[in-house]
């Protein structure tokens, strides 16, 4: 099943190299990663989202903890919890009808144009790996999808419970 | 009054000074040239040149397991530091602390692939327990007193230290201060192991009837010989170690039923799997031990201490898990039982034993020698332990006189037996026993190699001679790579595919020309006055090259893929 992992580590140099190759040493699958500075800049937040079983997932949590630079790992998947992902994509938006269509579309969702062009339109939309899934199919039935780039799960437990020193 | 100020390289000496080292192996290159010149100006710490720089890892290796200090190696960018890897995976696998200063290409020439320039961080990553890349002199002090520290503690390990050659030069300078009380914030192994958990094994324990304690390198490396040997007595329980726990107990110890695992005595692996509990302290139930895991011990409850949690429940399902060092485990373990006013059960265990004693009449670990045939290898492992009286500190290359061995030579005391257990790495018997030998110069030290083994280090004779070590090496010379021969007539219906080995030189000769003595034993009526002249020897290397039967299996074995206890005793006889 899909997991949630967060990990709070030492901002170092390296420190992201090893948690990427501890997960291919192992063969363990990373479905996406995100990571930068919290607001303490010695600090780094990394959200991975991975696939397994909880005999796996237990290997995983304990050998990410294992690492050096690794401070708390948490799997915040059966947590009630809050998960977004940042989707850009770039269509095509050559007639009015397609300009109108991608305008209503991304209204529905919540997202924003971010950038026109003569023919091109750049749309901003946040959300669950689900909705963002469900933004780019409606997108395709509509016009044409030029390019996307999505930055990888970032998650968060709700309420008080926090990963912090 | 000004401060003094330090070039990159003297704080590198200083530091691993502050650090109380004693000896560096290494051997010098361009990017380490400066530390070199800082080590020529100094009187505090011994450089060691090897010959070959996976050499100085086993070196360093064998230092810090014959002592429990950390084994420091300096290697020079590129190739001297890509020599290293072997060395380094091998204390990876055995958890042995190291530290591995590796030079490195100048800060602006780094990720050029400038010349003699290998990412070295990145080589070892998926073998070291930590590395440091440090880019300005201000980094290495901090670098090593952490890396030591990270070496040392928890489950120990190697750690790699980068130094880029300009920040070590003698044009950079900067004032000097070193921390060895260590603090990290994102390093805090577990120490004790949880109460709950520990009120729940001794619960668990108090209630078997078949108890084994399995014990593995753990033992040895966190010195809690003594509290095990305690806790074995108070519970009156078999106990058995690992390859690499052997000394874990004293081999003679009347508890003791021998090594387990794919060559352990039939008692120690028939007890395992006729046991309702299983206290493993220390070990990680390797492979090599549980043969298939799918049959491994069904009616088991196992208790599983470790430092290490990565290790619990990596294979075999703990039901107890422990996380903690073992020697404060065993403490708490202990103390739980006093308070519980613990009262072994008499008749369980009577009953118990009886049928351990049936399988210990068995005798598993023994060998027929005829007067007229070639010499047997456990015959020569005999004679050493008998003139050694069992307190030599072996070092083993990989193979079957490994195996030998680990059979027939029953170590008193933890740290006497060094061998590549986890990584089974051939050419580390050589420079392991050199390290334990200058650790340790009044003792008797050994390398029982094979004729294989031997050569894949045999350089560093030269390396004796120069410092004067005088290890003896005892050669199970059986013209082939043993235990590749040994699987392929088992396994590869007796096809002997590479096993043999042509043109081997004459060991003998070759140890005289560096100025060593050579010995040779050819025959069974010469063997134990030779070997009794070869360690009378005090002050020279002496190469006892023993001409053994080439035929000669290590049984017991596993049955390949079969249970823990399904075990070859001999060609075609099953347990």
């Amino acid at each position: 099943m899909r997991r949630i992992l967060a990990i709070l580590m030492e901002n170092e140099p390296g420190s992201l190299s090893r948690i990427v190759g501890l997960f291919s040493q192992r063969a363990f699958n990373i479905e996406s990663l995100t990571v930068a500075p919290t607001e303490d800049s010695s600090l780094s937040r990394m959200t991975i989202a991975t696939k397994g079983d909880d005999k796996i997932l237990e290997q995983i949590v304990k050998q990410v903890n294992k690492l050096i630079d690794v401070i708390k790992i948490t799997d915040i998947t059966d947590r009630s919890h809050l998960e977004r992902e940042l989707l850009l994509v770039k269509v095509a938006a050559m007639s009015d009808k397609s300009r109108t269509e991608v305008k209503r579309i991304t209204d529905i969702f919540r997202g924003s144009i971010v950038d026109i062009g003569k023919q091109i339109y750049t749309v901003q939309l946040t959300g669950d790996a689900e909705k963002l899934n469900a933004f780019i199919e409606t997108l395709k039935n509509e016009t044409e999808i030029i390019e996307a780039v999505r930055s990888g799960t970032v998650g968060i437990a709700r309420g008080e419970k926090a990963l912090r020193i | 009054m000004t401060e003094q100020l330090f070039s990159g390289a003297e704080m590198v000496v200083k530091s691993l000074s502050a650090l109380n080292v004693k000896y560096i192996f290494g051997y010098p290159g361009g990017s380490v040239l400066d530390i070199y010149d800082a080590i020529f100006q100094q009187d505090e710490i011994e450089h060691i040149l090897v010959r070959h720089e996976q050499a100085a890892t086993h070196m360093a290796d064998g230092y810090a397991r014959a002592t429990g200090e950390v084994g420091v190696v300096l290697a020079t960018s590129g190739p001297g530091a890509t020599n290293c890897v072997t060395g380094i995976a091998t204390a990876y696998m055995d958890s042995i602390p190291m530290v591995v200063l590796a030079g490195q290409v100048a800060t602006s020439l780094i990720g050029n692939d400038a010349f003699q320039e290998t990412d070295i961080v990145g080589c070892t990553r998926p073998i070291i327990k930590h590395s440091f890349n440090c880019r300005t002199l201000a980094d290495i002090p901090d670098a090593i007193a952490k890396a030591f520290y990270i070496a040392s503690t928890g489950r120990p390990g190697p750690v790699v230290v980068e130094l880029p050659k300009d920040i070590l030069i003698p044009q950079n300078t900067g004032t000097f201060s070193i921390n060895t009380d260590v603090k990290m914030r994102s390093y805090n192994p577990n120490v004790k192991g949880h109460p709950k958990q520990i009120r729940k094994a001794v619960k668990t324990i108090k209630e078997a009837k078949r108890l084994v304690v399995y014990s593995g390198g753990g033992i040895v490396l966190s010195d809690a010989s003594a509290l095990l040997t305690e806790l074995v007595e108070t519970l009156k329980a078999p106990i058995t170690n690992t390859l690499m726990g052997l000394g874990g107990i004293s081999g003679t110890h009347d508890n003791f039923i021998g090594m387990l695992g794919m060559h352990g005595s039939l008692e120690a692996n028939k007890s395992m799997a006729n046991a309702d509990v299983i206290l493993a302290l220390g070990a990680r139930f390797d492979d090599r031990v549980t043969n298939n895991v799918e049959k491994f011990c069904p009616n088991a409850t196992i208790i599983h201490v470790d430092i290490d949690p990565t290790s619990i429940s990596k294979t075999i399902n703990a039901h107890v898990p422990v996380v903690g060092l073992v020697d404060v485990v065993i403490q708490q373990i202990l103390d739980e039982l006093k308070a519980s006013e613990f009262e072994p059960d008499e008749e369980a265990l009577s009953q118990w034993w009886q049928q351990i004693n049936l399988w210990r009449d068995m005798k598993s670990i023994s060998y027929t020698q005829k007067p007229d045939e070639k010499i047997k290898p456990q015959r020569v492992v005999e004679a050493m332990y008998r003139i050694t009286n069992g307190e030599a500190y072996i070092a083993s290359d990989v193979g079957q006189h490994q195996m030998f061995a680990a059979q027939y030579y029953a170590f008193e005391k933890p740290r006497q037996w060094i061998n590549s257990g986890g990584a089974g790495t051939m050419g580390f018997g050589l420079p392991a026993a050199m390290g334990a030998k200058l650790a340790f110069p009044d003792k008797h030290v050994i390398c029982i190699t094979g004729d294989g083994s031997i050569q894949m280090n045999i350089q560093e004779l030269s390396t004796c001679m120069q410092y004067n070590l005088p290890v003896v090496i005892v050669a199970l010379n059986n013209r082939s790579l043993g235990m590749v021969r040994q699987w392929q007539d088992m396994v590869y219906g007796g096809r002997h595919s590479s096993s043999y080995m042509e043109s081997l030189p004459d060991f003998c000769k070759l140890a005289e020309s560096y100025g060593h003595v050579g010995i040779q034993i050819d025959t069974l009526d010469e063997l134990d006055s030779k070997l009794e002249q070869a360690f009378s020897i005090k002050n020279k290397l002496v190469f006892v090259d023993v001409l053994v039967d080439e035929k000669e299996h290590v049984y017991p074995m596993h049955i390949r893929t079969g249970a823990i206890d399904d075990m070859w005793l001999a060609k075609g006889v099953k347990a």
